[in-house]
């Protein structure tokens, strides 16, 4: 989102086949941090998430439902009450993430997905050495529509190049 | 909607960097999903049948990429503005009815009552009546500045600046625009720097990747290359903070779109959202589909047009260096050019195919030749396929004196060309002879054309 002087080598956590596995092979994800207000940018995720047909579990603490889907407390409450979790999804300050990866290793998650600017490196590293595929400042909702959705109606760059005939949408 | 989560569609997209020729063809189209038309079509819609009322609730709140109404998308303009994001290298683009209203857009996009932009003075005639006239409408003030001088864009700086603007190739000074350093110098003011590409395309030059924020482009000329359709596109790079406390106009909840706060939102995507949903809904000047069908037939083979053009232009103007009724030839590609260095540093593949020089008997000289060329046609466009030419003073500037030509950078007898696709020899053949009858005291008497 802002372009940080500082911003650290992500490309190993921004890797497009890593990216399209994820989007592919994820059933249930756990936004955690998910806001109940609408206009804030983790409420469009978890609309379009459900929309496409993900099963979209909220995470947080401070609210009991958001989006018709119950919300837990924490990944844990999260996977006690609906089972595996394949991806979780995160939009929370960068400070929290440490506590968000040994919670996900604990669930036993297959993926760590960090939102715009949700970056620690330390924390990623982690998670790569429990297994887990991360990906760090990139969004969720427009990597799917670049890949899956319809990003390209609106004439966003999707970066893609193919002659291969799309899948009716 | 159960079956767009990715599921069943398990082919995987190697990442691979695709050449310049290659997605001049194919980037921002995928053959059809329901018909495997190959080609691009047209879709000659106003509007779009939505599945349900949530769906179409999902569209006009902007939590869905969908289609609603051709003022606003279309499934064929949209493949042009990928493409030309693409060959940008920009995070998206929106197309326009024109090249000025891309123009005005963009700056609308970014600008209020009250504030201020500094724009280099050697902009495009139709650019200067919008800045002067139209945006003092808007109680917008313009500061003009030399645009070789990197000194006075830094100067012109107010706490009101927005943006910066400038062209990357001028005419009719052929001033070449030291984009890397105008950029810097906006980027410490936290401002952008919006640049006009139209005379170079991405093919030349991408200013993005010099840092350039945004860039703007009339479709009419090398992009479409046919000379048949008028349209305009703004290209954004994605990179610049918006939310950096100076435009409020962008990063605040807009009264316009249900609070929403378009670069915490969409963050990449925010400005060109704005630009999208707000703007162009509400200034309404949308690119025809029909229009974007021919721009996208143009941009197939724009880097085999302008090598051809860059190189016909380049022998034009050294063929009017050497003859002795021409002077003040202003191709920032000739080796005496004061543009030459940064000609080198931006423009290794050419300076375009549009420049203007000085042709001896001043504005009866300049109109006589218009009159004895043949096969050159007079007329106010650049960028066609065909070879144009126009005289200022007698035309587009008819209504000043010689002394205020003369401060434009425009002489009596200056002549502007925009060099074609035609054999080459005979371009120089046509301006031979009509030097000849310059030469003779007079041009072809009237009617022999």
């Amino acid at each position: 989102m802002t372009a940080g002087a500082t911003t650290p080598d992500l490309t190993a956590y921004q890797d497009t086949t890593d990216i399209q596995r994820v989007l592919h092979s994820t059933r249930t994800i756990a936004v955690v941090g998910l806001s109940k207000n609408e206009l804030r940018a983790s409420h469009f995720v978890g609309y379009y998430l459900l929309r496409h047909g993900y099963r979209m579990v909220p995470v947080n603490p401070r609210e009991t439902e958001i989006l018709g889907q119950r919300s837990y407390p924490s990944l844990r409450a999260a996977r006690d009450a609906v089972g595996p979790i394949d991806l979780v999804d995160v939009f929370r300050a960068p400070d929290a993430l440490p506590g968000i990866v040994a919670e996900s290793i604990e669930i036993g998650a297959s993926a760590l997905w960090c939102q715009f600017g949700v970056i620690d490196l330390e924390a990623a590293r982690t998670a790569t050495e429990a297994g887990m595929t991360v990906i760090m400042d990139r969004c969720l909702k427009v990597e799917h529509a670049r890949y899956v959705g319809r990003m390209h109606w609106l004439g966003f760059n999707t970066s893609r190049i193919t002659a291969v005939r799309g899948g009716i949408q | 909607m159960s079956s767009t989560n990715g599921h069943g569609q398990d082919r995987i997209e190697a990442d691979h960097d695709f050449g310049f020729e290659t997605r001049q063809l194919h980037a921002g189209q995928r053959p059809d999903p329901n018909t495997g038309a190959r080609a691009v079509p047209i879709f000659q819609t106003t509007s779009y049948v939505f599945e349900d009322p949530e769906s179409a609730a999902a569209y006009f709140n902007l939590q869905e990429y969908g289609n609603t109404y051709s003022r606003i998308m279309n499934p064929t303009v949209a493949v042009f503005e990928e493409r030309m994001a693409n060959l940008e290298g920009g995070a998206g683009a929106v197309a326009f009815a024109s090249g000025i209203a891309a123009q005005h857009a963009a700056l609308f996009t970014l600008l209020e009552p009250g504030d201020h932009v500094v724009a280099s003075s050697a902009l495009y005639g139709g650019s200067v009546n919008q800045f002067k006239h139209v945006l003092r409408k808007m109680n917008v003030t313009v500061t003009w500045v030399n645009p070789d001088d990197t000194d006075a864009w830094r100067a012109a700086v107010r706490p009101s600046t927005k943006v910066f603007y400038g062209e990357t190739v001028t005419n009719p000074g052929g001033n070449v625009l030291d984009i890397e350093t105008v950029a810097t110098i906006a980027h410490e003011h936290d401002l952008p720097l919006m640049v006009d590409s139209t005379f170079t395309t991405p093919y030349l030059v991408r200013p993005l990747e010099w840092g350039a924020d945004i860039v703007v482009h009339s479709a009419t000329k090398f992009i479409g290359g046919h000379g048949t359709s008028l349209g305009g596109v703004v290209v954004e790079g994605g990179t610049f903070d918006w939310s950096n406390g100076r435009f409020p106009v962008v990063a605040d909840p807009s009264p316009a779109y249900h609070g929403l706060q378009f670069h915490e939102t969409f963050g990449t995507y925010g400005y060109l959202m704005k630009l999208r949903a707000e703007t162009l809904r509400d200034l309404g000047a949308a690119m025809t589909p029909f229009n974007a069908f021919l721009f996208l037939q143009g941009l197939e083979t724009l880097s085999l047009r302008m090598d051809r053009h860059v190189a016909n232009a380049l022998r034009v103007a050294e063929f009017l260096e050497a003859h002795p009724l021409a002077s003040n030839v202003r191709h920032p590609g000739l080796p005496d050019s004061p543009y030459r260095p940064l000609v080198e540093k931006y423009l290794p593949r050419g300076a375009g195919a549009i420049f203007s020089f000085d042709c001896a008997g001043g504005r009866e000289g300049g109109q006589d030749l218009i009159r004895a060329l043949t096969l050159w046609s007079h007329l106010a466009n650049v960028g066609d396929a065909k070879s144009l030419v126009i005289h200022p003073a007698s035309t587009t500037h008819r209504q000043l004196s010689d002394s205020e030509l003369a401060a434009g950078g425009v002489g009596a007898g200056t002549v502007r060309l925009s060099v074609g696709l035609e054999s080459v020899d005979d371009l120089i053949w046509d301006l031979e002879q009509a030097f000849a009858l310059v030469a003779a005291g007079h041009g072809a008497p009237a009617g022999a054309r």
